[in-house]
């Protein structure tokens, strides 16, 4: 599956411009590569959320397929509908034509709201992609924190204070959460390694049954970070292992990207706000401390999954 | 040929549901709904129907999945009761709002706490301003005649609105009726080939659904919905009239039984109706001007309707198998009232909560209301206006 620009650049814009999603937006970017990835035509669902708002303000849409939004916890179960209709109309010849499926959601309608209606969708095995745009909380509705946000993140529903260092537990694993369904495909990715992020739709969309991708997508206004820096904070993510480019595919874990010198994870918090009152108050460094522990707990573990020792290369793609 | 049978309410629909033969059905079991859920599933797995079943982990993701499998462009059908209809509450005025005419059988029960599986009509009058369409049905026959008159209902180009049809659990859903069944040609021919409009499945001609709609637009929106539910009642009574052909069963707004010279009258819904009938037949073989009105058509309410047929009765007990707590009056009441409003001399009125959580109605208890309003017809005067049928107090 070898994905050139020069031949990407000759693609239609599925996902076309005029949106009202921030400058710096990293949902932006993965949509534009996401759309840039498909062949066959596309019905989107997409769960309630900045992406969602931001790209079909009545009477105005940027999608130039089919799209529908519904609700907030419910693309995966939207989504097991069309995909029926599908099948139905299909079987009774009423369509002939392929059509791939993708729902998304962010991290609030994937990781929390809709985490019921995505495991009973992945476990009917309904043929779709579902992609979490994870900017790491509820950006949409002013940055509260959610089950992806990480441990010491300072968010409007867990604040830093005088007694708190703000969200005080870790962030859950969805990506190894869904791969407990034992789909044929699940991959983690970000827009900043765009060859990995096309190569892992094309990937996806491939396979017959359900997929998913968890996509760390990034929000400056959340994030409070430089909104020039989007890419580079995504790559300083994947850099300090924080945020692994991997997949699972067929039940076969493995790397897709092994940086060549893991980082430290300050260099992927420091450049962020949310994360400040941990730099700055010294009673905070020890969460800097639990979050390196976590990170490499988590990196070694990974490693071992997809069979990779701590200084091997054998890495694929 | 019509075929006559015996069979339980939920029988009914469900055999309603393989002849309709819908292109998808997304529901998830809940008692008294279960044995519907369970008997598709059977016509599904004997290749009884064409249809994609869609085993739902939720109530919440069946509706979703409805409206989803509608706007993809395809015949959907679902059933739920209570608690189910509750989870899927935040998907009904989404239904309507994106003008997915979805279908779904609602058979009744009470709503939590205390928890009890039995028939209060909780659940649909809670739903009742979700800008769905509501039928009710006193028995089996009732609801299978409404399932497939709701197909032709909701789908219709000047409705494209979701419908529910009503039955009482238990009372119905598990009693077994005589009925008279359509034969599958006939239905095939009545409901006629589901006909989509803007389908997401046409992506030759991409459509965008559910849109953000702000101040500037949602109200229009929001009209026009309200105007199609206001307008389907010509198309409801244009679908009866047909229906009455093809099978010979009479259909309306509400049934008029014998009002025309009534001075004292209960209106009631479902099963409870047939009771309210039964006494009818008994109070004027004394002589005792009785009636009962009966509603079917619930949204779109038929206020003229209603008004004419109530204007000169002297005394009417409206009675609801739910309350609308505070309200000091349950929902029936507060719309026959409305209804009544204007008339120079309007009749006098009572409410009764009764039957909650599957209470056994009686015939002395509709003997005693009956007794009540003639009283009320006598004197004047009216009394408590909200009382508990029944209740130890």
């Amino acid at each position: 599956m070898a994905v050139s620009l020069k031949e990407l650049s000759k693609k239609e814009e599925v996902f076309c411009s005029g949106h009202r999603l921030c400058a710096g937006c990293g949902a932006g970017t993965a949509l534009r590569q996401i759309m840039l990835a498909t062949e066959d035509p596309v019905v989107i669902v997409n769960a309630t959320g900045c992406v969602s708002v931001s790209t079909a303000c009545y009477p105005y849409s940027s999608w130039n397929t089919p799209w529908m939004h519904s609700a907030f916890e419910n693309a995966a179960a939207t989504m097991s509908g069309i995909e029926a209709a599908y099948k139905a109309l299909r079987r009774q010849g009423k369509i002939k034509k392929k059509i791939k499926f993708i729902a998304l959601g962010g991290d609030g309608g994937t990781f929390d709201i809709g985490l019921q209606a995505l495991s009973g969708a992945l476990e009917r095995g309904h043929s779709f992609l579902y992609i979490c745009y994870n900017n790491e909380a509820y950006m949409n509705t002013g940055i509260q924190r959610s089950g992806a946000t990480p441990l010491g993140a300072s968010t409007t529903t867990s604040p830093a204070g005088s007694v708190s260092y703000g969200k005080n537990v870790f962030r859950k694993d969805l990506t190894a959460i869904v791969a407990a369904h034992n789909i044929p495909y699940v991959g983690q990715t970000t827009p900043a390694h765009w060859r990995d992020m096309i190569t892992k739709v094309k990937k996806a969309l491939s396979y017959e049954g359900p997929t998913f991708l968890n996509v760390l997508a990034s929000c400056h206004r959340g994030w409070r970070s430089e909104m020039s820096i989007s890419i580079k904070l995504m790559k300083a993510a994947a850099d300090t292992c924080y945020w692994p480019l991997y997949e699972v595919e067929k039940g076969e874990w493995r790397l897709t990207y092994n940086p060549r010198k893991k980082l430290p994870v300050t260099d992927w918090l420091k450049p962020q706000g949310r994360f400040k009152h941990l730099f700055s108050k010294p009673e905070n460094k020890e969460v800097l401390g639990r979050l390196q522990a976590s990170v490499d707990k988590e990196w070694a573990r990974l490693q071992k999954r997809c069979g990779v020792g701590e200084n091997k290369e054998k890495v694929a793609v | 040929m019509p075929r006559v049978a015996a069979m339980t309410g939920n029988n009914a629909v469900a055999e309603s549901m393989r002849q309709i033969n819908p292109d998808v059905v997304a529901a998830y079991p809940i008692t008294p709904q279960t044995e519907l859920s369970e008997e598709f599933a059977e016509f599904v797995a004997n290749g009884k129907v064409d249809t994609e079943y869609v085993t739902v982990e939720s109530e919440h993701s069946a509706m979703s999945a409805c409206i989803g499998a509608s706007a993809a462009g395809s015949r959907v059908l679902t059933a739920t009761s209570s608690a189910g209809f509750a989870l899927m509450w935040e998907m009904l005025p989404i239904a309507s709002g994106t003008r997915t005419p979805v279908i779904m059988t609602v058979v009744n029960r009470a709503f939590s706490a205390p928890i009890n599986i039995h028939c209060s009509h909780d659940d649909t009058m809670g739903g009742r301003d979700a800008g769905w369409i509501q039928l009710y049905s006193e028995n089996s026959q009732e609801a299978y005649d409404n399932m497939i008159q709701a197909v032709r209902i909701g789908e219709d180009m000047s409705v494209r609105l979701p419908v529910m049809v009503a039955m009482d659990g238990f009372i119905i859903s598990h009693a077994v009726e005589r009925l008279e069944l359509l034969d599958d040609e006939s239905v095939k021919k009545f409901i006629g080939p589901y006909q989509s409009v803007n389908p997401l499945l046409d992506t030759k001609k991409p459509v965008t659904y559910g849109a953000l709609a702000l101040q500037d637009y949602y109200m229009e929106s929001k009209w026009q919905q309200s105007a199609a539910l206001l307008n389907s009642k010509a198309k409801i009574l244009e679908v009866a009239a047909e229906y009455k052909k093809l099978t010979g069963r009479s259909y309306g707004l509400f049934e008029n039984y014998k009002l025309d010279d009534a001075e004292v009258a209960i209106v009631i819904i479902n099963s409870a109706a047939g009771v309210a009938k039964m006494v009818v037949d008994e109070l004027r073989e004394k002589g005792i001007k009785a009636g009962v009105l009966q509603p079917r058509v619930y949204r779109p309410f038929p206020h003229e309707e209603i008004r004419e047929a109530l204007k000169n009765i002297k005394a009417i007990a409206i009675m609801d198998r739910t309350d609308a707590f505070g309200a000091g009056g349950t929902p029936t009441f507060t719309e026959v009232t409305s209804a009544l409003y204007g008339l120079t001399n309007p009749p006098k009125v009572i409410n009764y909560v009764y039957g909650l959580g599957g209470r056994d109605i009686r015939v002395e208890d509709i003997h005693g209301v009956y007794q009540r309003l003639t009283e009320i017809a006598k004197t004047g005067k009216t009394g408590k206006m909200f009382e508990y049928l029944g209740v130890r107090k």
